[in-house]
């Protein structure tokens, strides 16, 4: 049984259908990729699969269990972390507390544990802390911690939405774009994050790229989209030969 | 220095009601981006659910099937008066949100201030179909005694009012501050789309911002019929528009600046009377404020945000 299932998902924005027949299967451990021109639907998939809209058509499984129609918190809560195109941090919150957000769930102290600092709290924003400050290491921003995320650089705003996607303890990380807008040295420094939290943690990560060396050289298994329908799925050697994903990008060759 | 001593007690005072109802506003306004008109008119049926909590209590006649002192009797009507009305109203502020903006969320924010003035309507309508026109005389639960020190008059009742309401001032502070759903309501406040995929359920907070907020509505209403002891269906309209003018001055989300602007009215308005005639009190008073958004357009303590409008 694969960790993630979605089978025959379709979706429609009134008229228009945005995603037709989508299915995929991503086994524990797997680094997937999902590439295709602009406004082909990958955003959308990502938006379906964690909960932001619900699909039309379709059914998404995870470890067995169908999460279609759970709401977006309760699929969190099961275990889908992401991370945004466009970030979306809280303006004016520190780094740390971003990462101590997504313990909301696994906090447990109560009214008298916030006002009056039982043993409770103390132990378990103490365990809290020490977490956020793991995963902060891990994505390398540890002395960043007390900063309010506004005021970072962009590579950094990106690593602390990473960080805080992987407290939510996801067993699939969906990582959108995660290198957008990087020049080539935060690149080559975002792919080597990917790759130390994928070792270290060993979940399965499914990333949406634009950039072909990222693509390329992090996935094992790549899907193409375009039209919102998966014209190639393959490892990254099938899809660089495959005539329909050239298509796609570049256009038919025409005989002039 | 007497006269000045004297109205400023009698500012904190009335200031306590403009904060109590401003804090509530603040928080529906930072967490949803919202502004809930209804409020004042929650202040409102929280005096008339105050109202009908202590006569109940005072009809139970728990002087004697508990055999204590008359006085004991009435300072724990009161305390019981303020703990049930506060978890009643909580109850219709989570309807509010329930029923009149949870609809709303992805509609133009235009709609759910309207929906907002058309709730405050017909809880002001409702009161008056169901219980009439005529006025209603809050029960005394407490017997005025003043103090007397260099000169200036204090009542126990002024003390207990602003007494209570620094103090729920400051626990809602504390528990945004402090408590795991205070700090998903502040991320909320910056960007609401994320806020599930941590695993946090957005309409529990949502419920919880409106909980609050009526709650300690309902106990700004119980002190108000304490101090004034006349309810009619209106009397929370302007309350409920200076208590948003509070609330904005204050700063968007921040509960210490409402609460605190809540009684900078209060004295504002005050020692406005004291000076020039009565009449002129709002207009003067108003006009002060306006000068004062001028320069500070974000309020006191908001952090500057843009004004687009989200959720």
């Amino acid at each position: 049984m694969p960790l993630l299932e979605v089978r025959k998902m379709t979706h429609y924005f009134g008229g228009l259908r945005a995603v037709n027949n989508y299915n995929l299967a991503v086994e524990r451990e797997q680094v997937r990729g999902l590439i295709g021109p602009n406004g082909a639907g990958k955003t959308t998939i990502f938006n379906l699969i964690t909960g932001v809209y619900h699909p039309t058509e379709g059914n998404i499984l995870l470890e067995g269990e169908d999460i279609t129609r759970l709401e977006t918190n309760q699929i969190a809560d099961r275990g889908l972390g992401r991370t945004f195109q466009n970030l979306r941090l809280w303006r004016y919150l520190s780094v740390l507390d971003h990462v101590k957000m997504a313990r909301y769930s696994k906090l447990t102290y109560g009214l008298a544990g916030a006002f009056f600092g039982t043993a409770k709290r103390v132990n378990e924003e103490k365990a809290t802390d020490a977490l956020a400050m793991e995963l902060l290491e891990l994505v390398g921003i540890p002395h960043l911690a007390d900063q309010i995320v506004t005021n970072l650089p962009y590579g950094a705003q990106r690593r602390v939405e990473l960080a805080r996607a992987l407290a939510t303890e996801p067993k699939v990380l969906f990582l959108d774009e995660p290198t957008a807008g990087m020049n080539p040295e935060e690149l080559i420094q975002m792919m080597d994050i990917i790759r130390r939290v994928h070792r270290e943690i060993g979940l399965a990560i499914f990333l949406i790229e634009h950039r072909m060396k990222v693509v390329m050289e992090l996935c094992e298994i790549i899907q193409t989209l375009n039209f919102g329908e998966v014209i190639a799925e393959g490892t990254p050697e099938e899809i660089r030969n495959n005539p329909l994903v050239i298509e796609a990008y570049l256009g038919k060759e025409v005989v002039l | 220095m007497e006269f000045f001593l004297q109205n400023l007690i009698n500012a904190l005072q009335w200031g306590s009601f403009y904060a109590l109802i401003a804090v509530g506003y603040s928080m529906v306004y930072g967490v949803l981006f919202l502004f809930n008109f209804a409020h004042g008119d929650v202040f409102m049926v929280g005096a008339y659910i105050g109202f009908f909590v202590s006569t109940f209590l005072l009809a139970a006649d728990l002087t004697s099937a508990l055999s204590l002192p008359p006085s004991v009797t009435l300072g724990l009507v009161l305390v019981m008066t303020l703990i049930i009305s506060m978890f009643l109203n909580s109850f219709v502020g989570m309807l509010i949100e329930r029923i009149g903006y949870r609809p709303l969320r992805a509609a133009p924010r235009a709609s759910a201030a309207i929906t907002g003035l058309m709730i405050g309507i017909i809880l002001e309508t409702g009161n008056l179909a169901i219980l009439g026109p005529q006025r209603l005389a809050f029960p005394e639960l407490i017997q005025t005694a003043t103090i007397n020190i260099a000169g200036v008059s204090i009542t126990n009742k002024k003390i207990l009012i602003v007494g209570v309401s620094i103090l729920l001032t400051l626990a809602l502070h504390l528990f945004v501050r402090r408590s795991k759903w205070g700090m998903a309501m502040r991320a909320m406040a910056y960007d609401y789309v994320v806020v599930p995929l941590m695993g946090i359920s957005t309409n529990t907070i949502a419920l919880m911002t409106f909980a609050l907020g009526s709650a300690l509505a309902a106990a700004a209403g119980i002190l108000y019929g304490v101090a004034y002891p006349v309810l009619d269906p209106n009397m929370g309209i302007l309350f409920g528009w200076k208590a948003f003018v509070a609330a904005i001055l204050g700063g968007r989300g921040s509960i210490l600046g409402a609460g605190l602007a809540g009684f900078l009215l209060g004295f504002i308005e005050i020692f406005v009377a004291t000076i020039f005639p009565s009449t002129m009190r709002n207009l003067i008073a108003f006009g002060i404020i306006l000068v004062i958004l001028i320069f500070r357009p974000h309020g006191f303590f908001g952090e500057p945000h843009s004004a687009q409008l989200r959720l």
